[in-house]
Order: C-alpha cells, then sequence, then structure tokens
C-alpha cells in the first residue's frame, strides 16, 4: 500500500469498470450481466470505502480484479443457478486473477473479453438505440444518469430500457462469443453501425452535456481500435470508420473559441487541431484501403481528411470533396447527405448552384425541421446578398435547436445580416 | 532579574488537560445504486483531496478504513457473539481518523469539508480525553 494519497488516473473506475464487467461476463455468462454489473460495483465501492483513508493500492486494477473476481465467487457459491459449474467458474476465474494485470497476456484475454462483449451487446437481436445503451453501460463503465445525459433523457428511461435489454438477451439467449465464418461479416457490420452511431451522438453538437459527449467520442474509438487490432474486426471498413472517428474527433478542439462560442470551420484556429489524432486518421486511412471495397465510412472519412490536410480554409480541396459528396449520395439516399454536398458544391460552383441542387433534393419535408437546413439555407442567401432571406434562415435555425451555443452562434449570424439589410435598402 | 521556567499551577494543568487530539468518525456516505463508476471516482478524488489537505496542514495522524462487517458481543461475560454490527448500512462505521487542532470549534470546521456529505453520510467529531497529566502525576 502507498501510504500516500494521490489522485488517481482520469476515468479509471470507467475504464476499470468496463473491463471487470467484460471478465466477469464472459465467467458468468452473458445471460447473467446484472451479476457481473453488482459484482463490478460492488468492487468499485470497496475501493471507495477504503482507499481514501488506507492508501492506494500500487496496483489499483489488480486489486480490482481480485476483489471483483471473490464477490462473483461468493455469488457463484451462493446462487442455485451456478450449481454443478462452481468448479469450472471457479477455475476460470482464479486463471484470469493469476494472470497479473499490466502484462501481454492480460490485456489480451481483457481485450478478447470486451471483443466479445462489443459483439453481443451489438447483437442484430437488439434495437439500434439498445445495442449503443448497453454498450455504453458495459464496456464503457457509464451510469444510466450519464447515458441519460447523452442521450437528452431521463435516467429512468435509460434504466427501463436497459432492464427490457437484459429481458431480451436471456429471451434470444443472445452468447458471448465472436462471430465466424460466414456470420461475421454482417454481424460485424452490425458492430460498426453501432459505433458509428455511439461517435455521432457525442460528435455532433445538438444535445448533451458537452463533457460527455466528448467521452462519447473517445469511447467510440477506443471500442473501434479493439474491434481493428482483432482479426475478426480488422477489415477495411473497420479501419474506414476509426479514421473518419480520428479526423473528426482532431478538429473538436477547434470547434468553439474560449468562451463556448461556436466558430465556423473558417473562423477555426487550426493549430487547436490534435495532430496526433489526424496522424493516426492517416495511418488508419491507408490501412483502410487494401482491398478494392469504398463504403460510406471510407468516403466520410476521404472527405475529413481534406479538411484536416488543407492548412487554411481557403487552401480546402474543395473540388475533391465535392466528388466524395457525389459518390456517398449514390449510395446514402438521405436528404442529409445530400445537404451536406450543397455545402461542398456551393464553395466550388458558387451559392446559386447550391440553391438550385438544395431545390431538388428528394423528400424535402423531412428537412423542413432541421436545423441545420434552414442555416444552410441562411449561410446561401447571405453568400449572394439577399440579407433578409438569410437573417429568415438564421434565426428559423435558431429556434430548431435546443442548444444554448447554437442559439448564439445562429443569432450572431443573423445579426450580421441586420445593417447590411439597411444598407441593401435604397 | 533571572529567567526562571514558570512552574505550572493547577490552573494551568487543568488548561493542558482540555484536548488538541480528535477522532473522526465517518459513518454511511455511499449508496452505490445511485453512484456510476465516474461519480465515485469523483468522490475519491474529493477524499484524496481533503486528505491531502489535512496532511499538509498537520493535522492528519493517523486513520484506517474498517472492513465491512465483524462481530459483536453482549451479555454479561460477552457470550452472545453475533456478526455484525448490521446497524443500517447507512449507519455502519467506513472508517475513523485521528488528527490535531486547537480546539473543538476548529476540528469542527476541517471536518465540513469532508466529502462524505455529498452521499448522505456523517462525520462525528469526538475530542480524545488527554490524559497525559493524569499520568504523568501517578508515576512521580
Amino acid at each position: 500500500m502507498n501510504p500516500d494519497v494521490h489522485r488517481l488516473v482520469d476515468h479509471l473506475f470507467r475504464r476499470e469498470a468496463g473491463k471487470m464487467v467484460a471478465m466477469l461476463a464472459r465467467a458468468l455468462g452473458f445471460d447473467h450481466l446484472q451479476l457481473a454489473e453488482d459484482a463490478m460495483q460492488e468492487a468499485l465501492l470497496s475501493a471507495m470505502r477504503t482507499w481514501a483513508l488506507g492508501g492506494v493500492p500500487r496496483d489499483p486494477s489488480a486489486w480490482l480484479m481480485r476483489v471483483a473476481k471473490n464477490r462473483a465467487l461468493d455469488v457463484v457459491r451462493r446462487e442455485a443457478n451456478f450449481r454443478g459449474k462452481e468448479e469450472q467458474l471457479t477455475a476460470f476465474l482464479e486463471q484470469r486473477a493469476a494472470s497479473r494485470p499490466q502484462t501481454f497476456r492480460f490485456e489480451e484475454e481483457i481485450r478478447d473479453d470486451q471483443l466479445s462483449l462489443i459483439f453481443a451487446c451489438c447483437h442484430p437481436d437488439l434495437s439500434r438505440e439498445t445495442q449503443v445503451t448497453l454498450t455504453l453501460k458495459t464496456l464503457c463503465g457509464f451510469g444510466e444518469k450519464e447515458i441519460a445525459a447523452a442521450f437528452l433523457t431521463s435516467p429512468a428511461a435509460i434504466a427501463k430500457r436497459l432492464v427490457r435489454a437484459r429481458k431480451k438477451i436471456r429471451e434470444s439467449r443472445i452468447a458471448l462469443e465472436v462471430p465466424s465464418g460466414a456470420e461475421l461479416g454482417a454481424r460485424l457490420e452490425v458492430v460498426l453501425d453501432a459505433l458509428y452511431l455511439l461517435f455521432n451522438e457525442g460528435y455532433k453538437a445538438s444535445q448533451g452535456d458537452e463533457l460527455v459527449r466528448k467521452e462519447l467520442c473517445d469511447e467510440a474509438i477506443r471500442l473501434a481500435e479493439i474491434l481493428a487490432a482483432h482479426p475478426a474486426g480488422d477489415r477495411p471498413r473497420t479501419h474506414a470508420l476509426l479514421a473518419l472517428m480520428l479526423f473528426n474527433s482532431a478538429r473538436l478542439s477547434g470547434r468553439a473559441d474560449a468562451d463556448g462560442n461556436i466558430l465556423l470551420l473558417a473562423e477555426q484556429d487550426r493549430s487547436l487541431w490534435d495532430r496526433a489524432m489526424i496522424e493516426g486518421g492517416l495511418a488508419e486511412l491507408n490501412r483502410s484501403a487494401t482491398e478494392k471495397e469504398i463504403s460510406e465510412f471510407h468516403l466520410q472519412a476521404g472527405i475529413a481528411c481534406c479538411h484536416c490536410a488543407a492548412k487554411t480554409y481557403q487552401a480546402t480541396d474543395w473540388e475533391r470533396i465535392l466528388s466524395l459528396y457525389d459518390m456517398l449520395i449514390a449510395v446514402d439516399h438521405s436528404p442529409v447527405a445530400a445537404l451536406n454536398r450543397t455545402v461542398a458544391l456551393s464553395n466550388v460552383r458558387g451559392p446559386e448552384a447550391a440553391l438550385k441542387a438544395i431545390a431538388t433534393i428528394p423528400s424535402p419535408e423531412l428537412l423542413a425541421s432541421y436545423y441545420l437546413y434552414h442555416a444552410v439555407l441562411g449561410h446561401l442567401h447571405f453568400l449572394l446578398g439577399d440579407w433578409e432571406t438569410a437573417r429568415l434562415g438564421f434565426e428559423r435555425a435558431a429556434e430548431l435547436t435546443e442548444v444554448k451555443s447554437e442559439q448564439a452562434f445562429l443569432h450572431r449570424r443573423a445579426s450580421e445580416c441586420a445593417p447590411r439589410k439597411s444598407e441593401a435598402q435604397p | 532579574m533571572s529567567t526562571t521556567t514558570k512552574l505550572p499551577t493547577r490552573e494551568d494543568k487543568s488548561m493542558q488537560t482540555r484536548s488538541n487530539t480528535f477522532l473522526f468518525i465517518f459513518r454511511g456516505g455511499a449508496d452505490p445504486n445511485q453512484m456510476s463508476p465516474e461519480d465515485m471516482q469523483r468522490n475519491m478524488d474529493a477524499w484524496f483531496a481533503w486528505m491531502n489537505d489535512l496532511k499538509s496542514k498537520g493535522h492528519f495522524e493517523a486513520g484506517e478504513p474498517l472492513e465491512e462487517g465483524g462481530r459483536v458481543l453482549k451479555g454479561r461475560n460477552g457470550q452472545s457473539v453475533t456478526d455484525g454490527p448490521y446497524a443500517e448500512g447507512k449507519e455502519d462505521v467506513g472508517g475513523f481518523i485521528l488528527l490535531t487542532a486547537r480546539d473543538l470549534d476548529y476540528a469542527t470546521e476541517l471536518a465540513k469539508g469532508c466529502p462524505i456529505f455529498a452521499n448522505g453520510g456523517t462525520v462525528e467529531v469526538r475530542p480524545i480525553q488527554d490524559m497525559s497529566a493524569v499520568r504523568a502525576e501517578r508515576e512521580q
């Protein structure tokens, strides 16, 4: 024991919670997820009770794993469910606890545990919403309150969702295993889509607590890295998704000024972008290009890469971005993808061409309540010098978003139209 | 004028027996159902900060966490031995520290910084009776 108290590594408890649950769920079975989570919770509680007064152990991870293992063994001995399996489970848990944390073997075992948990949480029998919630709860160690903050819902609603998820896991007999053979491709696709959603929940600035959202991005990247490092997940699509997430995450730090005001891409201080993440994104983009396959992730990563590679806003290769968007809307028929393309189009062929393209987007009614649609319209009219229409666009967009920083940003843009409005009048 | 050490009078001696050592007893303060791992770590960091402060200012003397549960003995010869204490979880003593402070009011102020209150726990502040004068008298 270290007699001196000190600060713990950031998110240590949350990270260790994910590892403990992965290891214990592997031992006890995915249908006993709740028992695994209880044992994890008790281990952390025990640490909280004792470390402050008694000092932090030299190897906190090992300490937690040992306590969690002992709690799980108590459960195995006590619960009738495990009768007849005590010996096998005890052997498994003892063996796991015997391999020391920080060693290669331990890390490898834990990664395998986490990988099978990723596939189980993102099982196609579960709804997309449930997949992401379960992933955050079990693999990332998020509490119900934190998940609720990320999804702008109540902790009670999240708790209910988790109860239903556990019931579904038992009914569907979802097992903890890494799929193989013909099944693997389709299962991997579901996992990647869930991680993409998890990342976007964090990345999009439309809701929730700022800090929690950054953590969602970090977690999505961490899980995608686990996936990419394993033969089962080492596919071009996985690397493309990882590249996409790294490029976008790299720019998070420049998205707002010191007072939290959102900045235009053209206004951002590019020196604040995370160079290491951009380098990582480039490496992943290279790894994603080993086969002919070009997924939506590849195209989106390519677009994000263009932004990261541009030294200044003026140096942005909009031609290339536009051609990537052209390929993207050929496979992604969502009106949002088409709308995003028009921003690139405006930079290449001018705002009038962009406005014409917006008018041809199929099912525009889907965009009517989307704040960015009105913000883009405002921006294009602004470029054309149609101040009044521009102002209306920004104001409509501000009404449609609930995020204060976005409202402030849109009001600023609307106010930039005001003085020009009087200029424009004779 | 000679500087002779003034012998303590009876009155001074009674002053000396006024305690400047205190026992803080911690009860409850952790509801696992309402705490996420991140909450627990935040709580832990707050404890570290509080304890570091007590140490750096020279108040801290000793402290230990208690394991959960133990034995409770009762009856004329302590013949009734039960596992426990199983008081309500919230009342359970989680640990203690010994510290020095100039008086009870000051010790109380120090206790107010304890992070246990954020989770509904309590701190009991008890002055430790200073028996050193009595012991010294007995040895003479």
